[in-house]
């Protein structure tokens, strides 16, 4: 068990030793610095939140391509909700529960209607997204500022955080999912479902009702992804994130991911997307312009799987 | 084609087998499941190469490298599943591969008249070229099939179990195209399991049985039964043990299933047998049982239990099922030994809803070693191991859910003859368990579906057979040898 998960997840810990080495030798040592480090796990977040749900779609042999539309919406209710005067967390878990609602649609659709996931998210992706814009108005919304806008803002020196507490906030959820995942029989049901949905149902697994929940976990995860968006933005915004449900299924690809089902750990998807922020600031950092980033940043998804291939075939003979 | 040999792995699965067929002549192959008959045509038609034999086409060697080699050489092979393309039309199907084309345009007039001339031959000019494959009926697809092997200059066609899915209106006209064919010289090979039908429109037939040629002759003088003994052959195999049996109280009564109206009773510590050809009905039987299949009418009992239930309801009843299709539902190939064994239970291997993996192994690790499970550990793929080991984990399940009554289907497809010994003794054992310390364990009930004849008259205490969706009245086994039971399910016998 031990040595599986250490070869899934050395390929995105190499990958990471990697690019830090490569951008270490292009703008040197200054690259590590606290601060930056900082700002890399502060760029990571909300990526990276969205994606620890996406693993778990991923291992049960799902995708979810309305995770980016799902934020926009959160960060909306979050907005509505605190210009009435509701309590910030109050808010927040409001922004998680329209999120969830969402993949609770998206779960009973894809059960009920037997549609394939990606047809079926690239729908409520358009129709969450079409949501999230009526309800604002098409605006974007001010909302009154609250401790939520901090959640993400650098720590003062010597308050005892060291990082934002969005990251910790993301830390926990890590470990909470990597948990589900290992050690509950939801997650070995949703392991079993990705890699063969005929054996799991042979087994007595209620295949169905591990959709709807993983599809609504995922969502809500998205939720909380929203309320860090929120937090950065500081307003509520039905245009934001748009095509960030590619970074995230790349997060989780890159990570050892498969999306035939069956595969994808947290750690690997935590690795996968810091990998991503760490090209995004390193590239911006040397002075690379935008395009260079993406042509990198889609080099790495392609390569990373071609690698995963490879090392499996190679295990295997 | 001549000593015509091939092996996988350590299987023999052809050895030195001989068959001819001559312009217009129908040559009927016939044998068990497993016999070989389709390997030696996956051979013919370029599918398989094989190790050791020669092949000649019109007096010139023949060695097709692939199926498209063998079709342009005029052999073409008509399977029991079609591969037609739905979504496209008549004409299109049969021109597929092989489109009159002038500069990467495809001619449509020609691939039109090219199509209407080849139905014609075939005495189906009715059928419109332009109509889409997959509104036609299934008698119609496998026209269009039969269409496309002439389209490119077919000599030799095999027919492989062509009547399973037709009714018996489509058979009659299969049966005067393939009389036609005849008369227009071309050979034909018809593998079937139906003697009737073997009778009513081949020549001579050959018989296949375990790789080896087991003999053949002209139709006109063999009876059925000579055909059906030379099918079944005598295998004296000491692979089966027999403690003392003694069935107890009925645990499964099933009443009036699906349109066959099946119904039997199976009572704690005996072994039923499923008996039938493929396609006969005893999987989807199976399956209904276990909530798979959805039940259309009819009652199951199960225990204290009534009504038709979905899977997981089953397993907690005690109801577990050993699928006949190991690779694509009986086990996710991914995943290690010991998820695979525990996937139906994995509560109670932890606190609450938590799955200790240090538990997960321990449990796993016991079976593997009371079932000498040849595996590097319980983590390891199920996909890294061997047929008889696979099987062994999935039935493995069944032992760990401790189910009253096992479903099994076709337990021993495919694995080796040590791994079906240990399945069998398993089997008996569990039937007939011995008298342990603690008082000794309850009695399971076990019922078995399988092509395998011998098996079923080793293992079982009563055998029933199927044949087209009906099944017959189980008798004792000692009353069934495998002769009758062949006949039963050709439906030459009386099933009843």
């Amino acid at each position: 068990m031990k040595t599986r998960d250490l070869l899934t997840c050395g390929g995105p810990l190499l990958g990471l030793l990697f690019v830090c080495a490569v951008f270490a030798l292009l703008i040197g040592p200054q690259f590590f610095r606290p601060v930056n480090l900082e700002l890399i796990a502060r760029q990571t977040a909300i990526v990276c939140t969205a994606a620890l749900g996406m693993t778990m779609v991923i291992v049960a042999a799902g995708i979810d391509l309305s995770v980016g539309s799902i934020i926009a919406l959160s960060t909306v209710v979050i907005a509505l909700l605190l210009k009435r005067d509701v309590s910030p967390l109050l808010s927040a878990l409001g922004g998680v529960a329209a999120a969830a609602a969402c993949g609770l649609a998206n779960g009973i659709l894809i059960t009920r209607l037997r549609v394939v996931p990606f047809i079926v998210t690239l729908g409520t992706m358009l129709i969450v997204r079409g949501a999230a814009k009526g309800l604002a108005d098409e605006r974007r919304i001010e909302a009154p500022a609250t401790w939520l806008n901090g959640l993400l803002r650098t720590v003062e020196a010597g308050r005892g955080l060291f990082v934002p507490p969005g990251i910790w906030v993301l830390l926990v959820l890590a470990l909470l999912i990597a948990g589900v995942l290992r050690y509950t029989v939801f997650g070995r049901h949703l392991f079993a479902v990705g890699s063969n949905e005929r054996t799991a149902r042979l087994c007595g697994v209620r295949v169905e009702r591990v959709k709807v929940a993983v599809y609504a976990i995922s969502a809500a995860l998205a939720g909380v992804a929203g309320v860090m968006q929120f937090a950065k933005l500081s307003v509520g915004d039905p245009t934001v994130a748009v095509g960030l449900e590619l970074d995230v299924i790349a997060a989780v690809i890159i990570g050892g991911g498969s999306l035939t089902g069956g595969n994808g750990t947290v750690l690997g998807t935590v690795l996968g997307a810091t990998i991503m922020s760490v090209v995004a600031i390193g590239c911006s950092q040397h002075g690379l312009a935008n395009w260079v980033q993406q042509i990198v940043t889609g080099s790495i998804i392609v390569l990373a799987v071609a690698l995963d291939r490879w090392r499996q075939g190679s295990r295997s003979v | 084609m001549r000593g015509v040999s091939k092996s996988f792995a350590a299987t023999v699965a052809l050895d030195a087998v001989d068959l001819s067929v001559a312009p217009g002549e129908v040559v009927a192959l016939v044998g068990q499941n497993g016999a070989g008959k389709s390997t030696l045509m996956a051979i013919l038609a370029g599918a398989l190469a094989p190790d050791v034999g020669v092949m000649t086409l019109d007096g010139r060697p023949y060695a097709p490298r692939d199926p498209l080699e063998a079709r342009r050489a005029g052999v073409a092979m008509i399977h029991q599943e079609l591969s037609v393309a739905p979504h496209l039309s008549v004409m299109e199907n049969v021109v597929l591969g092989t489109e009159p084309a002038r500069a990467g345009f495809v001619q449509r007039d020609r691939a039109r008249r090219l199509t209407q001339e080849v139905l014609a031959r075939l005495g189906h000019a009715d059928i419109p070229p332009e109509a889409v494959v997959g509104r036609l009926s299934v008698a119609e697809q496998q026209l269009v099939e039969i269409a496309r092997a002439f389209a490119i200059g077919a000599r030799v066609l095999v027919l492989d179990e062509p009547t399973s899915s037709l009714g018996r209106e489509d058979v009659r006209r299969l049966f005067e195209l393939v009389r036609r064919l005849k008369a227009d010289g071309h050979a034909v090979v018809y593998i079937s399991h139906f003697i009737e039908e073997v009778k009513e429109v081949a020549d001579r037939f050959v018989v296949l049985r375990d790789g080896r040629n087991a003999g053949g002759g002209p139709t006109a003088g063999a009876t059925r039964e000579e055909i059906v003994s030379l099918m079944v052959g005598r295998r004296v195999e000491d692979l089966f043990p027999r403690s003392a049996r003694h069935p107890g109280e009925a645990i499964l009564e099933v009443e009036g299933i699906g349109p066959g109206s099946i119904g039997f009773t199976l009572h704690r510590g005996e072994v039923l047998g499923i008996a039938g050809l493929m396609g006969a009905g005893r999987t989807r039987l199976l399956r209904t049982l276990f909530g798979l299949a959805p039940v259309r009418s009819g009652r199951i009992r199960l225990g204290a239990y009534s009504g038709a239930a979905a899977p997981p309801r089953r397993w907690e009843q005690g109801m577990g099922l050993l699928s006949e299709d190991r690779k694509g539902e009986g086990l996710a190939l991914g995943l290690s030994v010991a998820e695979n064994l525990a996937l139906s239970r994995l509560r109670g291997l932890g606190p609450g809803p938590l799955v200790l993996p240090a538990r997960l192994a321990a449990a796993a690790r016991r079976w593997i070693e009371l079932l000498g499970v040849r595996a590097a550990g319980p983590g390891q793929a199920v996909r890294e191991l061997s047929g008889g080991n696979q099987q062994k984990v999935a039935l493995a399940r069944l032992l760990h859910h401790d189910v009253d009554v096992l479903l099994l289907d076709e337990p021993t497809r495919g694995i080796d003859v040590a791994s079906k010994a240990q399945i069998y003794a398993l089997v008996d054992g569990l039937v007939a368990p011995p008298a342990g310390p603690e008082g000794g364990r309850a009695a399971k009930a076990v019922l078995v579906a399988s092509s395998d004849l011998a098996e079923l008259l080793g293992l079982c205490d009563r055998i029933a057979v199927m044949c087209r969706g009906r099944l017959g009245r189980p008798r004792p086994a000692a009353e069934w040898d495998e002769h009758a039971l062949m006949m039963a399910a050709t439906g030459t016998g009386d099933a009843a």
